[in-house]
This record gives structure tokens, sequence and C-alpha cells, in this order.
């Protein structure tokens, strides 16, 4: 682990074209990493993420995507995601590919990955449209009952970029409150880049933590409020009137480009 | 809408909730006629207890005042996928009559649709694995149509015997609660009959605002929202910020 600056981290671990998972299931999105991706200008991307939200609306607009792996994309209690609806419908700012899973496909998929399996196994999809046009999910039968379920491929992304609460100066990282499925994306990932609330010399006990240690993990960077305008429990809440405004300001791509401009 | 969604919680022990009008009904019958029920958010949140609305699946308020907070993959595979949880609340942008479910697309082409909605997130599985599924949906010719325009998430499937077939473990959606009334499947064909409307709506209202020929159950009228039904209703909305 090296503890590092948000620009420089990215630039040692982010690269054009890269498989990139930024995870974060409302909570602990890692926003700011998110934006110097942005700034720094990321082309080609597969963008993995079970829920993208406002944070992908945004770097799909601004380019950094050819791909989206995705479960649901929606601006959590407010509506749609223009920028995601403008790639897909109509190209803007350029076609956008997708592969569409449910969320405990894609919460297998990194479980596997994480696992060093090449595939996960649950029921489910049967019966729906998803089978027809996923190709990231197959039936399988199991060889002990012969019973017929779903077989989903592994994810294992070039890099996962989390935001966390805390981690210590040996990099030991610490994040609590809903952790998600942030621990299976940092382990399924060749890379990983975490962002902190802060550094502590020593990690006190949370109820229900997650600690991932050092040697898992790659790069580490101090971001105060580096998940604003979601939320990292025990620092701040979350910024609903954001995800708010964010329907007015990503409903036009003038709007959203004088946005952009500002970032 | 949201009152009778509510009240078909009565005596329930555990409900998947998602956010908008399930999570408003879910809480509104906590606050009522089933305090003890337990209230899983797909963000593993088990027996979230909010004091307020919350306006994510994700919210603090959800984490801080559950029995236990799960990771995402546990929540499906421990929890949703074996079929601990009895209510699964769902919503939809169509559905057809079967109850079979469209959050996908709309139009055209599945890679260049028309309109883009969010996807499946929990959905699929809610439907396949809940013990039963209670759907709330708008009533309207665009939303309840003669054939969906992409399945995410099952419901009877193409009728009888299909859940079977396709190894989908819950009953399935065993009530559907719009804003003109409540359709139930027939024990028989599985197929959706009109088995209540709300107070002022007539049966051709309902049927005007259906996209199939609707079949008419044996047919009850919804009771008025009670003041306290209300009451707590409206704190509950002027609570979210």
């Amino acid at each position: 682990m090296e503890l590092v600056g948000l620009a420089e981290g990215i630039a040692a671990l982010v690269r054009d074209g890269d498989t990139v998972a930024l995870e974060g299931f409302t909570h602990l999105i890692p926003v700011a990493a998110a934006h110097e991706i942005i700034r720094q200008g990321r082309r080609d991307l597969t963008l993995v993420r079970m829920t993208p939200d406002i944070v992908y609306d945004q770097m799909i607009g601004a380019g950094c995507a050819r791909k989206l792996v995705f479960a649901w994309g929606g601006n959590p209690g407010v509506g749609s995601l223009h920028r995601l609806r403008d790639a897909v419908e109509h190209g803007w700012p350029h076609p956008l590919e997708i592969e569409e899973h449910s969320h405990a496909g894609m919460a297998n998929r990194y479980v596997a990955g994480a696992s060093g399996l090449p595939f996960g196994v649950l029921r489910g999809y049967r019966g729906t449209d998803l089978v027809k046009h996923t190709a990231t999910l197959a039936a399988v039968r199991c060889p002990f009952t012969g019973e017929e379920l779903t077989a989903v491929a592994a994810l294992n992304p070039d890099v996962a970029v989390i935001h966390a609460q805390r981690a210590d100066r040996r990099g030991n990282v610490q994040l609590w409150g809903i952790t998600g499925v942030q621990k299976e994306a940092v382990l399924s990932a060749r890379r990983s880049l975490i962002t902190v609330e802060e550094v502590v010399e020593s990690l006190a006990p949370q109820p229900g933590a997650v600690v991932l240690p050092s040697w898992v993990v790659s790069m580490v960077a101090v971001c105060p409020r580096g998940a604003w305008p979601s939320y990292a429990q025990g620092y701040y809440d979350r910024d609903n009137a954001f995800y708010r405004e964010w329907d007015a300001i990503s409903r036009s791509r003038s709007r959203f480009t004088e946005w952009l401009g500002t970032l | 809408m949201v009152v009778a969604a509510a009240r078909a919680l009565t005596g329930r022990t555990s409900c998947f909730v998602g956010i908008g009008l399930p999570s408003t009904a879910a809480n509104l019958a906590r606050r009522l006629h089933a305090p003890e029920l337990v209230l899983v958010y797909e963000s593993g949140a088990i027996g979230a207890k909010p004091s307020r609305l919350p306006l994510s699946i994700g919210d603090g308020e959800l984490a801080e005042t559950a029995d236990a907070v799960v990771s995402v993959p546990e929540v499906f595979n421990y929890w949703l996928q074996p079929g601990r949880i009895e209510v699964g609340f769902l919503s939809a942008a169509q559905l057809d009559r079967y109850g079979n479910l469209n959050t996908t697309v709309i139009g055209g082409d599945y890679r260049r649709p028309e309109v883009r909605l969010p996807g499946a997130g929990g959905a699929p599985e809610i439907a396949a694995a809940c013990r039963e599924v209670i759907l709330i949906v708008r009533q309207n010719p665009r939303t309840f149509v003669q054939t969906i325009d992409f399945v995410t998430s099952v419901g009877y499937g193409s009728g009888p015997g299909e859940r079977q077939r396709l190894g989908l473990r819950g009953r399935g959606p065993v009530r559907v609660i719009t804003d003109l009334g409540v359709l139930e499947p027939d024990p028989v064909t599985c197929e959706l009959a009109l088995t209540q409307v709300h107070p002022g709506v007539e049966v051709d209202d309902v049927k005007k605002a259906t996209g199939w020929p609707l079949s008419v159950g044996e047919l009850t009228e919804t009771a008025p929202p009670t003041p306290a039904e209300l009451a707590v209703l409206r704190e509950l909305e002027g609570g979210t910020r």
C-alpha cells in the first residue's frame, strides 16, 4: 500500500481502456475519485457498478465510458439518469454499450471474482428477457441434484475504487454502516484505490465494520468529504438537495456541459 | 393506493422493500397495524425502523435503526434467495395480465430503445424468491399493457404452471394495488382480475385504464382511508427532506 494524493493515485492506477468499478451502494460513493478521473480525461473505460447513480451519469456524459456493466441505473429517490439515457437512446456524447444484470447477479459476479472462481451461481434470471441479451450469464445444471440454475461470469475489474471512513498509517482501511459490495469489489480487482475521510494513528473497533488489510490495497488517498453528495456515516449526511438538483442539471446537454466546465 | 398497500401488510412478518411507494406503504403499515413487521432493504439493512421516510434505499437512517446490517451479496444470497422473506413489494413501468413486469426498456430495439428505464435492480430475484409478491402500479393503458416490451421480472410467465417450470419458488404476485382498485390472480388461469375498487371508481374506469380485456371477479369496495391512516401518512411524507 502506498499513501498518495488523489490525482497521483488516479494517474497511476486508472488507464484508458480499463475496466473500472467505482462501488458504493448509496453510501460512501467515491465521488471525488470519479471527478478526478473525469478531470484527467480518461477514455474508453468499461464502467462497472451495481447501481450507477449520478456519478456514473457524470462520467458517461463527460465521455469517459465506452461500456457500462450494471443492474440499476437511476437517480435514487429522484428519477432517471438523463446522461445515461441520452447515451443509450441517442448515442450522446457517443454510443454506450451495455451489459445488464440484476443486483443478485452482479453481487455474485463480484463474489466469484473475489473468490478466484470463473463464475458464480444463483437462482435468478430464469424466464426474464435478460437471458436473451446478456452474454455473461448462462444456464447451468447442478451436478448433485440436476436442478437448472444460472451461472454468472466472474467480475475481475482492472481497478476498483471505493471510499471509506478511515485508514491507519500503515494503510489498513476501515468502513462501516452500509458497506454494500465494496469488499468484494476490492478483492476481485487487480488494483485498488481507496479514498478515505482521514488517516488515524490506529483503527478503533466499530460495530459491523469491514477492514481491508493494507496488503490487499494498492493505494490510499486522503479525501475529506470525498463521498459528497452521498454520505459517510459518522462524518456527514447525504445531500439530498444535490441529488434533486442533478435532475435539472443533467436534463439538457448544454446545462450539463456548463456543469462539467466547473469541475 | 398507499393506504391500501399498507393494509395489505396486515399480519405479515417480513417485507423486502424498494424505494418509493413500497417504502412509504411498508413504513405506514409499521406505524399503524403491523408494528412488528421486519423491513428488509436491499442495501443490507434488515429490520430497519426509520423515523422518517428514507429518500434512498441506502440512507444512514436505515443502517442506524436496523437490527442487522449485512453486505449486499449476503442480503441476496442468505436472506432473499432461500425464501426467508414473506412479502416482496415491487413496482414497474409496464405490467401484463400475468403480472410480469418491465423496468428495462420501452419501445425500439433493446440496444437503442425509445425509453431507457433504470433496469432490473433487485426485482427479478424479489419476484422469484419472496414467498408472495405485492405490486403497486398506477393504472392506465400505458402501464397495464397487452404485451410488455421487456420481461424484467416474472409474475406468472405465460400462465398456469410456468413458475414451477422455471423453478421460481415463491408464489408470485398475489395482489396488484393501483390508484383505481385491486387486482388478484384467478386461481385457475393466473390472469389478473379486478376484485376491489377504490371509493368513487367505476368498473368501466378500470377497464378503460387496462390494455387487455379485464375480467372482473367478486367485487368489493375499498374502505376510505381513516383519519388515523391519513395523519400518519402525512407525517411520514412531511418528514423527508
